[in-house]
């Protein structure tokens, strides 16, 4: 059993209104400090198999074909265990 | 000729769009189910608004894997009339069928009102009945409809004519006011707003009713002399 | 760890022993009592059940002796109270279906879910009575619009309201946004839902036919929104804590299928009996549906679908997870039934049988977990006839002369406040999150005096409204009650509709105070000689108590929602003046009524004194008078006058409109009274020139006092009193403010 981490954020040359927004409010609380703020989805799969390469594999196209949509955004992946 | 209002578990708009192929133009329309493997008894496929699968993970993005849709696929290929409708936009150009993506509003909030729309091109099997640069009333509903491409793809869809119709006041954040566009073929549109919701005077606009005439007397000119004969 | 908290349940002797029972708002007396129907100690699930049952929420135990002074029946009335929701004929077979229910505690603590949750709530009780639900209303109250909390709180109601009615593809139509100050920290998010169904589709909650299976439909039960009392009695360690989980989550899309196949299954004709499982879930719909057949239930809760494992007796009981059904079918239709949920994805399982002796009885693990007498369950809650006390106020008020203030002379302005006010603005930045035009029947949007609703394949149309003035009803709660009814009337009317009955949802605060009761008392006393006198029956509705903050009870606050019968769609009328040159009517007498008024709490911060009075015989008379005038064709625009008085309607109209118009008005009252007061039964009406003869003919003979105050034209509300200008503003200008006036507050 392989567990994956999936990380997908909106890419950084799209416009990201959730961040914007969540990045104003944290300006208007006093944390002038934050540069930028980037929301984005986090997934976790528990993959039937050891096989590291294989799961690698697999991850990509779902990641590809449906996790992301890769007109508006970037994936990246974790595996452990 | 005849009509398909697509179904997906989640549609809430496909009564909307069967109502108003009765009411425009009275052609024969069914539901087909998002499982359906065959659509070739269909002439024109309308892919409606809605939730399907709730919107979860991103608009549109379980639905295309829905049996359905490579038959839509196909009918693209045949030349068949495809017209997706919000959600239905949404379907299609997570299926590729239209390029780009559609975004969360700018305002992050769901947006319901009247809006105006700019017909940038009426030589398409949808938009012959109206003037080119003509104005028209169409309601818009939705939360994600800010539609995004990047520049090469925008200017393709300029020089290609592709770009169908036009906010007059953006209410979303759309790159280039985009509300509609076409494939390149010009068989395959996709819109935001909702012309099914404007085929009714009583209901606010009437606009919207040249979608459906256009789309007919397009098939018209193309099938008469076979159904005549 | 779930383990560990049942095996924490607390015996029968040692509820008893520590008066466990106590904290999940059973009393001494009601504990005696049930164990007298047990003939033993009941255990720790049994007193959970009963907990339940007797809660205000399922027995009205307070409420009820209240409930039973409204009427409830008439020649329309199919259902009255008592099933999901009230049901009313509206001919050719078809009939309209509504109710309105609560969800102020939950949207205190969450907003979002917590109105995302009554609005799927109350649209479950529509579908179950087998009806299509065709269009969603919300009356809505928070404290003033000022506070970062206040807008957390309406901001993400607005946007929980959104979420479930946009996604399920019910069309948001209408409703009321108030802001005042007694709702802070109280937020009150009343939801009400209209079906349209045929005569014969009508469903009852009743399991039916001893030896049928009943079923469960919806998603799997997980610990959401266990009765909090649980957890105050067992002792808190980290492992319970994290399974606390008192927010209820809503999926608008599981409700879509549900709603889906339930309806289709209840048109395939096979249902026997089906009812939602709202509040107390599992517990409040086996024991009613039970109970209505006369019959007794078996619950096999191994079979019960759970998203959780190790889920007691007790929890799966008590959970109130969302979205879920329970039906009765015979035993030879199971087949079909599945079949049907299996198409559209919904898990459908069999969890029980009908008995013939009368008890609601639970296994699990091969063991009985439970075994009560129905009777005692539904019937048998005790109930109470409070102490009712008159409170100081009330006496005090009487002696207060709303016209003390020194007058105000800059009526313009005075108007553009009232116009700005957040309670009195446009609601358009609520209004366009919601997906008001899907089913494509919405004829009159959001923002007229009610939302109007074609009947698809028909010339009829339905009228709705939900309206409340809680000022009025906490100065004087018999004439507020008088007015809620009332002033829904009179805006169904000027929609073009007849008024059918109406649902009401009662926001008091704590009856265990005879001050709050006196209120509850004495505002159904109003409503209920309202619906008498105007025919308009109340058949169904919930009652929401203990609604308090720091500063005491909420101001009651009796929500009525109305719908009314459009004939023809060519009688829909709007608020809004439609053509320069149409005769402006000003309805009704308008006396010195500033009491708990728009323009007393805006210009001069105070709401005190007496309400406007209220005549129900004039209050009919104009009804009927206008009901007429509009089926007869005579009527362009017709707007109620409420808050803010003529000043605000005539603003209004105009706004609608996009047209200006002149105004005189002839009066013995001081200009600032004259303009903003707030006298009952006024309406403003404008007429195409070649009508008004027939109209003036119309009102004499209806006995509707009126007066042809001006014109509609030009871009300005010109209005002069006694020849002399009094307001003159650029329709642009009060526009501007009630269009601005909500978004710039929230930015």
């Amino acid at each position: 059993m392989l567990k994956a981490k999936v990380y997908v954020t909106i890419k950084q040359s799209v416009l990201d209104p959730q961040g914007v927004a969540v990045q104003g409010a944290l300006h208007s609380m006093g944390f002038q400090e934050v540069e930028s703020l980037r929301i984005g989805k986090y997934m976790e799969v528990e993959l039937n198999t050891d096989d590291r390469q294989e799961a690698e594999d697999r991850l990509k196209v779902m990641c590809e074909k449906l996790l992301a949509n890769t007109v508006v955004e970037d994936y990246r992946y974790e595996l452990e265990g | 000729m005849r009509f398909a209002v697509l179904v997906f578990p989640g549609s809430n708009c496909d009564i909307d769009c069967y109502k108003a192929v009765e009411q425009t133009v009275g052609e024969p329309v069914d539901y087909v189910w998002h499982t359906a493997t065959d659509l070739s008894p269909y002439d024109a496929i309308l892919v409606p608004g809605g939730f399907s699968y709730g919107d979860y993970l991103r608009c549109g993005a379980i639905s295309r894997f829905a049996p359905v849709m490579n038959e839509v696929a196909k009918a693209a290929e045949q030349g068949k009339f495809i017209l997706g409708i919000c959600n239905g936009f949404q379907i299609l150009t997570e299926a590729g069928l239209l390029p780009g993506a559609l975004r969360r509003n700018e305002s992050m909030k769901f947006r319901c009102h009247d809006s105006v729309l700019k017909v940038v091109n009426n030589d398409t099997p949808f938009t012959r009945h109206y003037e080119e640069g003509q104005e028209i009333v169409i309601p818009i509903a939705h939360g994600e409809g800010n539609y995004y491409c990047d520049e090469e793809t925008l200017q393709k869809l300029r020089d290609n004519k592709q770009i169908v119709f036009t906010y007059s006041g953006n209410p979303n954040g759309s790159v280039g006011d985009i509300a509609g566009i076409c494939n390149e073929r010009g068989n395959v549109l996709g819109m935001m707003p909702h012309p099914e919701r404007a085929v009714n005077s009583l209901l606010g606009s009437e606009d919207g009713k040249a979608m459906f005439t256009s789309i007919i007397q397009t098939w018209r000119d193309t099938h008469g002399a076979a159904s005549v004969r | 760890m779930a383990q560990q908290v049942s095996a924490k349940e607390p015996t029968a002797a040692q509820i008893a022993e520590h008066r466990l029972y106590e904290q999940m708002g059973v009393s001494d007396s009601e504990y005696d009592l049930i164990c007298s129907f047990m003939g033993r100690k009941p255990n720790y699930t049994e007193i959970g059940v009963f907990s339940v049952m007797w809660s205000e929420h399922c027995a009205y135990k307070n409420s009820k002796p209240l409930l039973r002074r409204f009427p409830t029946s008439g020649p329309r009335v199919l259902m009255g109270p008592g099933e999901g929701a009230g049901i009313v004929d509206i001919g050719d077979n078809q009939a309209v279906v509504f109710k309105i229910e609560s969800h102020n505690h939950p949207s205190a603590v969450e907003p979002f879910q917590g109105a995302a949750t009554g609005v799927g709530g109350i649209i479950r009780d529509i579908f179950s009575m087998g009806a299509r639900p065709v269009a969603i209303l919300n009356s809505l109250r928070f404290g003033r619009l000022e506070s970062d909390r206040v807008k957390y709180l309406f901001e993400h109601v607005v946007s929980g309201i959104a979420g479930y009615g946009n996604c399920i593809g019910i069309p948001t139509v209408g409703g009321e946004v108030v802001f005042d100050e007694s709702y802070e920290g109280n937020p009150l998010v009343n939801a009400m839902c209209v079906g349209i169904i045929d005569h014969d589709k009508i469903q009852r909650g009743v399991a039916k036919g001893v030896g049928n299976p009943v079923f469960y439909v919806g998603p799997p039960t997980g610990r959401d929104g266990i009765h909090g009392a649980t957890f105050a009695s067992v002792e808190l360690t980290e492992e319970s804590e994290a399974n606390r989980t008192a927010v209820q989550v809503g999926d608008p899309f599981m409700e879509k299928l549900v709603m889906e196949s339930c309806l289709e299954l209840i048109n395939s004709g096979i249902v026997l009996g089906i009812q939602d499982m709202g509040a107390a879930g599992l517990t409040c719909s086996s024991a009613e549906m039970a109970s209505k057949a006369g019959n007794g239930l078996e619950l096999y809760l191994d079979q019960v679908p759970q998203r959780e494992e190790g889920m007691t007796a007790y929890e799966m009981m008590l959970s109130e997870s969302q979205e879920r059904m329970l039906f009765v079918v015979e035993p030879k239709h199971e087949e079909q039934a599945r079949e049907i949920f299996e198409r559209w994805g919904v898990i459908c399982a069999k969890v029980g049988k009908v008995t013939d002796d009368g008890r609601l009885k639970l296994l699990h693990h091969g063991e009985v977990v439970g075994d009560m007498p129905v009777h005692a369950l539904v019937d048998e809650c005790p109930v109470y006839n409070k102490p009712s006390a008159e409170p100081a106020y009330f006496a005090e008020q009487a002696a207060v002369d709303t016209t003390r203030y020194e007058e105000v002379k800059d009526l313009g302005g005075a108007l553009k406040q009232i116009m700005g006010s957040p309670s009195l603005a446009s609601k358009a930045w609520v209004y366009d999150q919601y997906d008001y035009m899907v089913r494509t029947s919405t004829a009159v949007r959001p923002g007229s005096d009610a939302a109007v609703v074609t009947v698809d394949g028909t010339r009829k149309a339905l009228a709705m409204t939900t309206d409340c003035n809680g000022r009025y009803v906490y100065l004087d709660p018999e004439t507020g009650g008088k007015i809620a009814v009332s002033e829904a009337a009179r805006n169904i009317v000027c929609s073009g509709a007849e008024p059918l009955a109406i649902t009401d949802n009662l926001n008091f605060g704590s009856p265990e105070k005879p001050e709050i009761f006196w209120q509850m008392e004495r505002a159904v006393d109003g409503m209920a000689e309202a619906c008498r006198v105007l025919n308009a029956p109340v058949i169904g509705g919930n009652v929401s108590l203990y609604n308090e903050n720091a500063k005491g009870a909420i101001f009651p606050t009796p929500v009525v929602g109305m719908v009314g019968l459009i004939h023809d769609i060519d009688h829909i009328t709007t608020q809004g003046f439609k053509a320069e040159g149409d005769h402006v009517y000003l309805l009704g007498e308008t006396f010195a009524e500033l009491g708990g008024s728009e323009f007393q709490s805006v210009m001069h911060g105070v709401s005190e004194g007496r309400p406007p009075v209220l005549d129900l015989n004039t209050e009919k008379k104009l009804l009927s008078g206008v009901l007429t005038a509009i089926q007869s064709g005579f009527v362009r625009s017709a707007h109620d006058v409420s808050e803010g008085g003529v000043a605000a309607a005539l603003a209004e109209s105009c706004i609608s409109g996009g047209v200006g118009a002149v105004v005189q008005l002839d009066t013995e009252l001081r200009n600032d009274v004259a303009l903003f007061s707030e006298s009952q039964s006024r309406i403003v009406l404008s007429v195409s020139p070649e009508h008004t003869s027939n109209l003036e003919q119309l009102l004499k003979e209806a006995g509707v006092p009126f007066a042809a105050i001006g014109r509609v034209g030009g871009s300005e509300l010109n209005i002069r009193i006694n020849g002399a200008s009094a307001v003159q503003e650029p329709v642009e200008v009060l526009k501007a403010v009630w269009e601005d006036a909500i978004p710039c507050r929230m930015k």
